[in-house]
C-alpha cells in the first residue's frame, strides 16, 4: 500500500514533532518535520504532501498567547498554499499548539483560553468521538492519552450550531480538564477535513504507553485516528 | 489574593491583572487597529489604548531579557509594521478597604519581584532599550600587588570576589612577579575560577581534626571510591560537564544534576528557571541529547505566619509557587519530560529554600571529542550576552543576607527555554563538526573559554560577542552569565558547515578567535588586551585551602518508643505530613509525557495518584530502559550525617531496583546543600556525610559519576544570627531497566494477594517522621544493614518473573505508611494480621534502611520466601476498602483524604 507524505510543521519551539512523526510512521505515511523557516522560504513545499500536522510545542514560547506569533506567520508566508491544501480535501490535524494555531488562522472555529485551574497541567484523558463530519475521528472507539497544556479552554461563542453542522470531533468523556465548553476536546473545519485538538493522542501509540499496563488495562490507542487520517490522505 | 492574606493583608477583596504593552512612539490610527487585532482576542479578551492612571504598574528593570516585547516587535514586523521600540509590563488593581502604606506592602511583596522588576502607580514609565548606546571599552586596572591584608580584603569585599586572604595573597604575588596590576577583567575572571561554586575549595581542601588526623580531601575519596569499583560501564566519571555511562552496547547516557539555590532564593521563577535550563546544558556540554529532567525542591513551612519570617526574606508560599512555576516553565516548553523528584519541607528552609535540577541525555557511542586543538576557532552560539547573572559565580558561594535581594539583583539570569530548544535541534545535526563543547554556566565565557583553553591557550575579542544590548564594559560580556550559550572549538573546515546547520535553526553562531597552542589565555576589546593569564595559573594557581574539622559523635544507642495511644491517628497524621503527602498538585504541573517514553511515571496506580517509587523511561520500541530513583533526608543529616548519607544511597537504590531496575547497574550522583563549611562543626558533618557516601557506593558497587557542591547555604539574619540549612545530601540514582515490559509499580493490584515484608526492622527512630509528628527529639538514625545488596540482587531476580504484583520500598513513615500508599494506588484494602516486630510501634512505623512491601499471589509465597530469604508474611490485599493492623481501622478513604487533603 503506498504511503502519503506527511509534512510535520515545527516552528520555533514545537517539541512534539518527533512524537506525531512516530505516530505516522507507525500509521503507514512518510513524515518529513518541516521547519516553519524552510516552509516560509519555499511555500511550494506542502505541494508534494497529502498530509500535515501542525505538532504540539510552545511556538515562540507563546509570548502573545498561544500560537499566535505562528499564526501570523503561517497566515501572511503560506495562507494560499494552505488554503488550497485544504481545497484539495487533503487531511490537516493540528494538536495541541497546533490547534491553538489553526484556530488563530481562521481555519478552524472557536479559540482556545486558559485552563480553569491558571496552569500547564498533565494528566490522561479518555476522549470519545461523536458522529461528526471529521474524516480524521468518525467512528473511533475512544481514545486514552494525556493532555499537556495550559491554555485549552475551548470556547465558541454558539457551541449549538457548531455541534448541529457535525464539527465537534472529539469529546472528554468523563473528567474535562481544562472547562472547554460543552467538554469539547477537538473540533473540525466545516469541510471534515482539518482537525484540531488539545490532547496527544500521538502520546498512546504502543500498549506500553498506557499508565495502567499493569493493572492490565489494554486498549484506547490512539493510533487509529492517525490511520484514519492516513487512509483519507491516501484517497486525495 | 491568597498570598496577600497570607502576609496578613485580609482586607484584599479582589486582585485584577491586566498585559500592559509600552510602544516608545504614537502610532497612526490604522495601525492600532492592526496591531489590537495582534495582541487580543476578541473571544477570550478585551484591549484599550487608555494609558491607566488608577492602579501599580509594574515593569522591568533596565537590562532585565523581555521576551514578550521581542515577540511583539517580530509580530509588527511579520505583519507589515514599522519598528518601533517595544516594552511590556503589568497593571494591577488591587480591590479592597486598604491604605497606602498597605497598597505599597503588596505591590513591593507580592505584585513586583523588585529584583527585577519597578512598581509604581499607574502610570509607570517604561525603560525602553537604548539601541544608541555606544560600546564601552574601559578597562580598570585594579591595584593589589602593594595592598596590606585589610586593604586586599576590603577589596574583595567591594568587588563582591568572595576571595579568602591567602587566594588573595597569591594573586598579589603572580602580579608581583608579572611585574603590574591585574585589569578588572583578569581580576573578576581569577574570583570567578577560583570560586566555591567553579572550584569546590572545600571538596579539594586538606582537612585535619583537631587532634591532629589528616583527612583525605573529599573529592578525592569519592573519585578513589569509584575508582576501586572500577564498574566497566562507566565512560566518564567526574570529569567534563556530566558522568556518562553505557547501560547498552551502541548508546551512551550523560546525567548531571546541578543546585540553584541562592538564585531561587531571590527570585525564585528566574533561579529554579535556569537551574533547570543549566543542567540541560551540562548534559549538551557533555555531547549527548537531553531525554529527561529532575527536581528536587526544599521549602520552609508554606504556612508560616508572616512575623517569623526574617527580614530581606520571601514567604516560602511565594518561593515555593514561583520555584515550582519556573521548573515547570523551562522543562515544559524546552519538550523534556520530567520524571522524578521530591518536595521537603523543613523551617531550616525558611531562607535558603534549595532547588536541585537534573537531566539525562543520550548519545551514540562515540570516540571521546579530541578537546581544542591549535588552530579551533573558539565559537559560541545560542541566546545573545547581556547584563543578567554577572558574578553569579561567586555570589553563590557567599553567605546572603537582608541586603542580598538589592544587591545581588544582577546575578539573576533570566531563561529563554525556546533558544536552548533550538541548540539542542543544532547540536543534533552537528556531530562531528567540533572537537570540543561546553556550556556556558557560572562565570559564562570566562569559565567556559578559560577551561577549555587549560593548557591549549587562546585569544578571543569579546566585541565580537552578540549582545542583547550595547553599552556593556569587556568585563561584563566576558563574565555575563547569560543563558542558552554554547562554546565548541570547531576547525575551520567544518565551521561553515556548523555555521549553516545553526543558520538553518534559527541559532545564533560567531566565532570569537582561535585557540593558540601558546597556553596562554588572551581576551582583547577590539585590539585592546584586557586579560592576559597564563592558564596554568588561572588553573593551577589557588593555593590548596587548609581547613579544620570538629567530626560528630552522634548517640547510636537505640532507645525504644513508648507506646503509641492512637495508631490510626497518627497513620492519618503522617499522611497528611507535608513531607509525605500527595505531590500530586506539583507533578502535574510538569510534563512526563513528552517523548512517549515514561514507562513508570511519578504518579501511578488506579486513579493516578499513587508515588511510584522510581520512574522508568524506554524509547519506544527498546526493550530496555532506565530507572531514575532519589534519595535525601536531611533529618537524618541534623543527627548522623555518616548514617544519613549510607541511608540515602540506601534509598535511592531501593527505589529503582523497586521498579525493576538491576542493582549491579547503578550510576550515583551526589548533590551536597550545606552550610558555611569554615565553621568546624559543618565541616565536620560533611567529613562523614562523604565517609557514609564511599562505605554505601562500595557496599552496592554503585560509582559515583558526577557530583557538585554548594556550601553557604547560610542567612544571616538582620537578628545578626545564621541561619543554616539542615546537611541534605540528595543522590539521584540511575539504573538499567533490563526489560520495560517487566516493571512494577506499587499500588495493590488484586484482593486475596498476600503481602510480604522484606528485610528486618529495627528499633530506629532518629529523624523518623514519626518522631516528628510525636515531637520525640533525639533517637538513632537507621543503620546500614549487612549484605544488603545480595537481598537486593535476590529480590531483582524475583522482580523480573513477572510474579511480583506490586513492590513497594520502606522509608519516611515506616511500613504503616508504605502500606497505606499502596492501598490507595491500588483503591483495595489491607487486612495486616503480623507486624514483623515485637514492639508494634516500632513495627509499624521505623524507618529501618533495606526494607520493601511485596504483593503475590499466595501460591506464590513459597517460592518467592526461597527465593528472596528475609521475608515475613504480613497480611493480605481485601476488596473490602479499609485498612486493617493491629490496633488500626481505618477506611480507605480516611487514607486518601489525609494524603491528598481532599483535594481530589
Amino acid at each position: 500500500m503506498n504511503r502519503p507524505q506527511a509534512v510535520v510543521l515545527a516552528a520555533p519551539g514545537t517539541n512534539r514533532d518527533h512524537d506525531v512523526s512516530f505516530a505516522l510512521e507507525l500509521a503507514g505515511a512518510t513524515p518529513r518535520i518541516v521547519l516553519l523557516a524552510e516552509l516560509l522560504a519555499d511555500p511550494t513545499l506542502l505541494r508534494g504532501a497529502q498530509l500535515l500536522v501542525a505538532a504540539g510545542g510552545f511556538s515562540y514560547a507563546d509570548a502573545l498567547g498561544a500560537g499566535r506569533m505562528w499564526s501570523l506567520e503561517l497566515s501572511h508566508g503560506v495562507g494560499d498554499e494552505l488554503t488550497a491544501f485544504v481545497a484539495a480535501g487533503k487531511p490537516v490535524v493540528g494538536i495541541c499548539n497546533g490547534f491553538q494555531v489553526l484556530t488563530r488562522t481562521g481555519l478552524l472555529p472557536g479559540s482556545l483560553g486558559h485552563n480553569d485551574s491558571g496552569h500547564f497541567q498533565c494528566e490522561w484523558v479518555r476522549l470519545e468521538a461523536p458522529a461528526s463530519r471529521c474524516v480524521w475521528t468518525t467512528g473511533l472507539d475512544d481514545i486514552e492519552c494525556p493532555v499537556a497544556h495550559g491554555e485549552g479552554r475551548y470556547v465558541h461563542p454558539d457551541l449549538a450550531s457548531l455541534e448541529a453542522a457535525g464539527q465537534v470531533a472529539l469529546r472528554y468523556a468523563g473528567h474535562n480538564p481544562n472547562g472547554s465548553q460543552g467538554d469539547v476536546a477537538g473540533v473540525c473545519d466545516p469541510t471534515g477535513v482539518v482537525l484540531g485538538l488539545m490532547p496527544h493522542p500521538e502520546n498512546h501509540v504502543l500498549a506500553r504507553q498506557h499508565p495502567r499496563r499493569g493493572r492490565g488495562a489494554t486498549g484506547g490507542l490512539g493510533l487509529p485516528l492517525f490511520e484514519q487520517g492516513v487512509r483519507h490522505a491516501r484517497g486525495v | 489574593m491568597a498570598d496577600a492574606h497570607a502576609l496578613g493583608l485580609t482586607a484584599v477583596t479582589a486582585v485584577e491583572v491586566a498585559d500592559v504593552v509600552f510602544f516608545a512612539d504614537d502610532l497612526p490610527h490604522d495601525h492600532l487597529a492592526e496591531l489590537e487585532a495582534v495582541l487580543v482576542d476578541p473571544l477570550l479578551q478585551t484591549g484599550t489604548w487608555d494609558v491607566p492612571t488608577e492602579g501599580i504598574e509594574t515593569a522591568l528593570l533596565p537590562g532585565v531579557t523581555d521576551p514578550a516585547a521581542t515577540a511583539i516587535q517580530l509580530a509588527m514586523r511579520t505583519v507589515g509594521l514599522p519598528d518601533v521600540a517595544v516594552a511590556t509590563g503589568r497593571l494591577f488593581d488591587v480591590r479592597g478597604d486598604l491604605t497606602q502604606v498597605e497598597r505599597q506592602a503588596i505591590a513591593r511583596r507580592l505584585l513586583a519581584n523588585q529584583v527585577i522588576e519597578r512598581w509604581a502607580p499607574a502610570p509607570i514609565e517604561p525603560h525602553f532599550i537604548d539601541a544608541a548606546a555606544t560600546a564601552d571599552r574601559t578597562v580598570d586596572h585594579v591595584t593589589v600587588t602593594t595592598l596590606d591584608d585589610d586593604a586586599l580584603q576590603a577589596l574583595s569585599r567591594e568587588r563582591g570576589l568572595s576571595l579568602d586572604l591567602a587566594e588573595l595573597h597569591a594573586i598579589a604575588a603572580h602580579y608581583r612577579g608579572v611585574g603590574r596590576e591585574p585589569t578588572d577583567v583578569e581580576l573578576e575572571t581569577l574570583a570567578q575560577t577560583w570560586s566555591e561554586h567553579c572550584s569546590h575549595k572545600t571538596f579539594r581542601a586538606r582537612i585535619t581534626t583537631p587532634d591532629g588526623e589528616q583527612i583525605t580531601p573529599l573529592l578525592k575519596q569519592l573519585r578513589d571510591c569509584t575508582d576501586r569499583i572500577a564498574a566497566p560501564f562507566v565512560k566518564s566519571a567526574f570529569v567534563g560537564n556530566a558522568g556518562i555511562v553505557t547501560y547498552s552496547p551502541g548508546t551512551t547516557l550523560a546525567v548531571k544534576a546541578e543546585t540553584h539555590n541562592h538564585p531561587s532564593a531571590i527570585e525564585p521563577f528566574g533561579g529554579s528557571n535556569t537551574g533547570v535550563g543549566g543542567v540541560i546544558r551540562d548534559v549538551m556540554g557533555a555531547a549527548h541529547h537531553p531525554i529527561a529532567v529532575t527536581d528536587i525542591l526544599c521549602f520552609g513551612p508554606t504556612d508560616l505566619p508572616a512575623d517569623r519570617l526574617p527580614e530581606g526574606v520571601l514567604h516560602p508560599r511565594l518561593i515555593e509557587s514561583g520555584v515550582i512555576a519556573g521548573v515547570a516553565d523551562y522543562g515544559n516548553k524546552i519538550g523534556l519530560p520530567n520524571v522524578a523528584g521530591a518536595v521537603l519541607y523543613d523551617p531550616g528552609y525558611i531562607a535558603n529554600p534549595l532547588v536541585y535540577a537534573g537531566c539525562i541525555g543520550v548519545a551514540d557511542d562515540v570516540p571521546e571529542l579530541p578537546g581544542p586543538q591549535p588552530g579551533d576557532l573558539v565559537v559560541v552560539i545560542g541566546g545573545r550576552t547581556g547584563r543578567d547573572g554577572l558574578r553569579g559565580a561567586t555570589f553563590s558561594s557567599a553567605t546572603m543576607d537582608a541586603t542580598t535581594g538589592d544587591v545581588a539583583g544582577a546575578s539573576v539570569q533570566i531563561g529563554d527555554p525556546i533558544v536552548e530548544k533550538l541548540v539542542i535541534d543544532a547540536m543534533a545535526e552537528c556531530h562531528g563538526l567540533y572537537s570540543a563543547v561546553t556550556d556556558c554556566g557560572a562565570g559564562g565565557l570566562s569559565s567556559a573559554v578559560g577551561e577549555m583553553a587549560e593548557g591549549v591557550g587562546a585569544d578571543v575579542d569579546v566585541t565580537l560577542a552578540p549582545l542583547k544590548y550595547p553599552g556593556l564594559r569587556p568585563w561584563e560580556i566576558w563574565l555575563s552569565e547569560a543563558q542558552e550559550r554554547m562554546v565548541f572549538a570547531v576547525p575551520p573546515a567544518t565551521w561553515p558547515q556548523m555555521q549553516a546547520v545553526c543558520a538553518k535553526h534559527g541559532v545564533e553562531a560567531v566565532s570569537l578567535g582561535t585557540f593558540t597552542g601558546d597556553g596562554l589565555l588572551r581576551v582583547r576589546a577590539g585590539d585592546l588586551t584586557v586579560l592576559e593569564l597564563d592558564t596554568h595559573f588561572l588553573h593551577d594557581g589557588r593555593p590548596q585551602r587548609s581547613m579544620t574539622a570538629v567530626l560528630p559523635q552522634p548517640d547510636r544507642t537505640e532507645v525504644p518508643m513508648p507506646p503509641c495511644a492512637m495508631p490510626a491517628q497518627m497513620l492519618l497524621m503522617l499522611l497528611a505530613h507535608p513531607n509525605i503527602s500527595s505531590k500530586e498538585r506539583v507533578v502535574r504541573r510538569y510534563d512526563h509525557e513528552i517523548r512517549g517514553a515514561t514507562v513508570v511515571r511519578p504518579l501511578v496506580g488506579a486513579h493516578h495518584d499513587g508515588h511510584a517509587d522510581g520512574v522508568v523511561l524506554a524509547e519506544p520500541g527498546d526493550r530496555h530502559g532506565i530507572a531514575v530513583g532519589i534519595g535525601v533526608n536531611p533529618w537524618f543529616g541534623l543527627l548522623d550525617p555518616e548514617r544519613m548519607a549510607h541511608s540515602v544511597i540506601d534509598e535511592a537504590i531501593r527505589n529503582v531496583v523497586a521498579v525493576g531496575a538491576d542493582p549491579d547497574l547503578v550510576s550515583l550522583l551526589d548533590n551536597f546543600s550545606w552550610g558555611d563549611p569554615r565553621r568546624e562543626t559543618t565541616l565536620g558533618e560533611l567529613v562523614m556525610a562523604v565517609q557514609g557516601c564511599c562505605d554505601a557506593a562500595l557496599e552496592h558497587a554503585a560509582p559515583f559519576v558526577s557530583g557538585k557542591d554548594s556550601l553557604n547555604n547560610e542567612y544571616l539574619g538582620s537578628d545578626g544570627q545564621r541561619h543554616a540549612v539542615p546537611p541534605t545530601l540528595v543522590i539521584t540514582a540511575m539504573a538499567h531497566v533490563p526489560d520495560a515490559d517487566v516493571v512494577v509499580t506499587p499500588d495493590l493490584k488484586r484482593a486475596g494477594n498476600a503481602l510480604v515484608q522484606v528485610g528486618d526492622t529495627r528499633t530506629e527512630f532518629g529523624g523518623s517522621h514519626y518522631s516528628m509528628v510525636r515531637g520525640v527529639p533525639g533517637g538513632v538514625v537507621p543503620a546500614p544493614v549487612a549484605n544488603v545488596h545480595e537481598r537486593y540482587r535476590r529480590l531483582h531476580a524475583a522482580l523480573r518473573t513477572g510474579r511480583v504484583a506490586a513492590c513497594h520500598d520502606l522509608s519516611e513513615g515506616g511500613l504503616a505508611v508504605a502500606l497505606a500508599e499502596m492501598a490507595i494506588g491500588g483503591r483495595l484494602g489491607v487486612e495486616i494480621d503480623r507486624v514483623p516486630h515485637p514492639d508494634l510501634v516500632t513495627g509499624l512505623y521505623a524507618e529501618s534502611n533495606g526494607r520493601f512491601v511485596c504483593e503475590l499471589a499466595p501460591d506464590d509465597l513459597p517460592w518467592f520466601a526461597e527465593a528472596v530469604g528475609d521475608v515475613t508474611v504480613i497480611g493480605f490485599v481485601t476488596e473490602e476498602p479499609t485498612f486493617v493492623a493491629p490496633g488500626i481501622e481505618l477506611a480507605l478513604e480516611q487514607l486518601v483524604e489525609a494524603f491528598t487533603g481532599g483535594a481530589r
